[in-house]
């Protein structure tokens, strides 16, 4: 957890410093297709900070995704809000969504806990459904031109969009990276490790989660309102539950526990559905056998494989 | 002198079973009190109740006259109480260092490294820091155990039955150790090894059937004539 000195800092600056490079050698509609995966990323990572770091195994996330893409979209088209105060609002409304769905479902645990969650993000996505006038319902609504705009660059354009995209990826991972070597990281992890244990060394197991949930909607909030602003859509599919299992499928493929495995998750599992899409319409069939896969021969995923062989310090 | 921690009619039934039955205990400041009995006494229940894993049915428990009795367990180590588990309750797959740190840490100390590695020394774990805790041979876990009670810091520390399958030279060192850690620290052990109760405890409490059986000095409890009946002489 705390070990490997420099050498984590430096690896997660060089994937950034060659993500900033991808948008030369890569064509536009892969530079485009990338600047998704890093938003869909930022969104893992958030999943990833509560299911692989804290043990929360939620299958609600798609409802603090939402919460993030309606907070940043409905004040850009009701009240015309740009990029900026419409991106902290998305932020802001995935924490506190995230806290006041903690408040209620904390009070269970494993499959109790996974079965309220999704029960609090199918009366979310209803509840889109339902004010169908303001939020679009299953049509949604395209964000106005005039908010997507961020100190005079269209968002809408490749190069901005790809940026913009790069650096909240990159504060994102960062961030993650600090969380986890620091006190609280630690304690995160013990909470995953030996809850009672942790209670016997004075952590209250109700606050640490709570923060640690909170924490993690700020970043699907953050991917949300990204997703809205950069791509101009927000829409009651982004509610539904295949939202909330995409999120664990990445961490999953990637490595729960690992802050790349994440990126490297979505990387992988949107490529391979690319890919699949191209020969097939069965393209779930590849999502599935490469589900069977990973359970059978790596079932730590990408990354926690690797950790565990051969890269002992990856983070 | 004041107790440190008094308890007065503390009682949890379970069901019919009697497990604690209005016990009035006190703990001094300072002394190392041991909790003997048979099997099935009630002892663990208790020190389940003081520090919080249980709550009490009904009766009152005071850590330096204030009433802890419905305090949670959490909030009851950051006053002061720190529990050793009977079985061995570590983070397996977190290494040594991060273990006690996370006891280290939940004081809100400032200076993690100097005294992790200082409870680290006490218990003779040094060298040993990286190493994933799962990785350690049982006696090495016991230490860590008690590793992680003593980097709480504690006023109070109970030992549940710390000397459990560790070997005879290790159990020398773990008494030497324990004696070590007063009068600042006052600790309540719970042991069966009748040598390392008459070697360590200053007082000695006798439970028998959730009930207090007898109370007093080692001695006295040598020659208590119904604690022979019950205990014993069995």
């Amino acid at each position: 957890m705390t070990g490997g000195g420099v050498k984590p800092w430096a690896l997660h600056l060089a994937l950034i410093a060659v993500l900033l490079t991808a948008q030369f050698w890569l064509s536009p509609y892969h530079a485009t297709n990338l600047a998704r995966i890093m938003v869909l990323a930022v969104f893992a990572m958030g999943y990833n900070l509560a299911f692989g770091y804290t043990g929360l195994l939620s299958l609600g996330h798609a409802l603090l995704l939402a919460a993030g893409m309606y907070a940043a979209g409905l004040p850009a088209q009701l009240w015309g809000w740009g990029a900026g105060p419409a991106f902290i609002a998305g932020v802001a409304g995935g924490g506190l969504m995230a806290a006041a769905l903690g408040l209620l479902a904390l009070r269970t645990a494993g499959v109790s806990f996974m079965i309220v969650t999704l029960m609090f993000a199918q009366a979310g996505y209803l509840t889109l459904l339902y004010f169908a006038p303001v939020t679009g319902g299953d049509d949604g609504f395209a964000v106005a031109a005039a908010s997507r705009r961020l100190l005079g660059f269209d968002l809408s354009t490749d190069t901005p969009r790809f940026l913009a995209a790069l650096l909240i990826f990159a504060a994102g991972l960062l961030i993650s990276l600090a969380l986890i070597r620091s006190p609280f990281g630690r304690t995160m992890v013990a909470m995953r490790e030996n809850e009672e244990r942790s209670r016997m060394l004075g952590y209250n197991p109700f606050t640490v989660k709570l923060a640690a949930l909170t924490i993690s909607g700020l970043y699907s909030g953050a991917a949300g309102a990204a997703y809205a602003l950069l791509f101009g859509y927000v829409g009651a599919s982004f509610a539904t539950i295949q939202y909330s299992i995409l999120p664990m499928l990445y961490v999953l493929l990637g490595g729960a526990g690992t802050t790349l495995g994440p990126f490297l998750g979505a990387l992988v599992m949107f490529t391979l559905i690319e890919v699949a899409t191209g020969l097939t319409s069965a393209y779930l069939f590849f999502v599935g056998a490469a589900l069977v896969a990973l359970v059978l021969f790596a079932p730590k995923g990408i990354l926690g494989t690797i950790r565990e062989r051969w890269v002992r310090w990856l983070p | 002198m004041a107790a440190l921690i008094e308890t007065r009619g503390l009682t949890l039934h379970f069901g019919g079973l009697k497990a604690v039955d209005g016990v009035d205990f006190a703990l001094q400041s300072g002394e190392i009190h041991a909790l003997i009995g048979p099997n099935g006494a009630g002892k663990t229940t208790f020190v389940s109740l003081l520090s919080g894993r249980r709550m009490a049915q009904s009766g009152t428990i005071l850590l330096d006259g204030e009433d802890i009795t419905r305090l949670p367990a959490h909030a009851r180590v950051r006053k002061g109480i720190a529990y050793t588990f009977q079985i061995t309750s570590i983070f397996p797959r977190l290494t040594v260092f991060d273990n006690v740190a996370l006891a280290v840490q939940s004081q809100g100390a400032r200076d993690l490294l100097d005294r992790t590695r200082a409870a680290l020394a006490r218990v003779g774990l040094e060298g040993l820091e990286a190493q994933e805790a799962q990785a350690l041979s049982y006696g090495h876990q016991r230490l860590l155990e008690l590793a992680m009670g003593l980097a709480l810091n504690p006023r109070v520390l109970i030992l549940d039955e710390p000397t459990q399958g560790l070997a005879a030279s290790e159990i020398d060192s773990f008494i030497r150790l324990v004696e070590s850690l007063v009068p600042e620290t006052t600790v309540l052990l719970i042991e069966h090894n009748m040598e390392v109760v008459m070697d360590l405890a200053t007082r000695i409490t006798v439970l028998n059937f959730g009930q207090v059986l007898a109370s007093g000095t080692p001695s006295e409890i040598r020659a208590d004539p119904a604690v022979q009946e019950a205990y014993l002489g069995a």
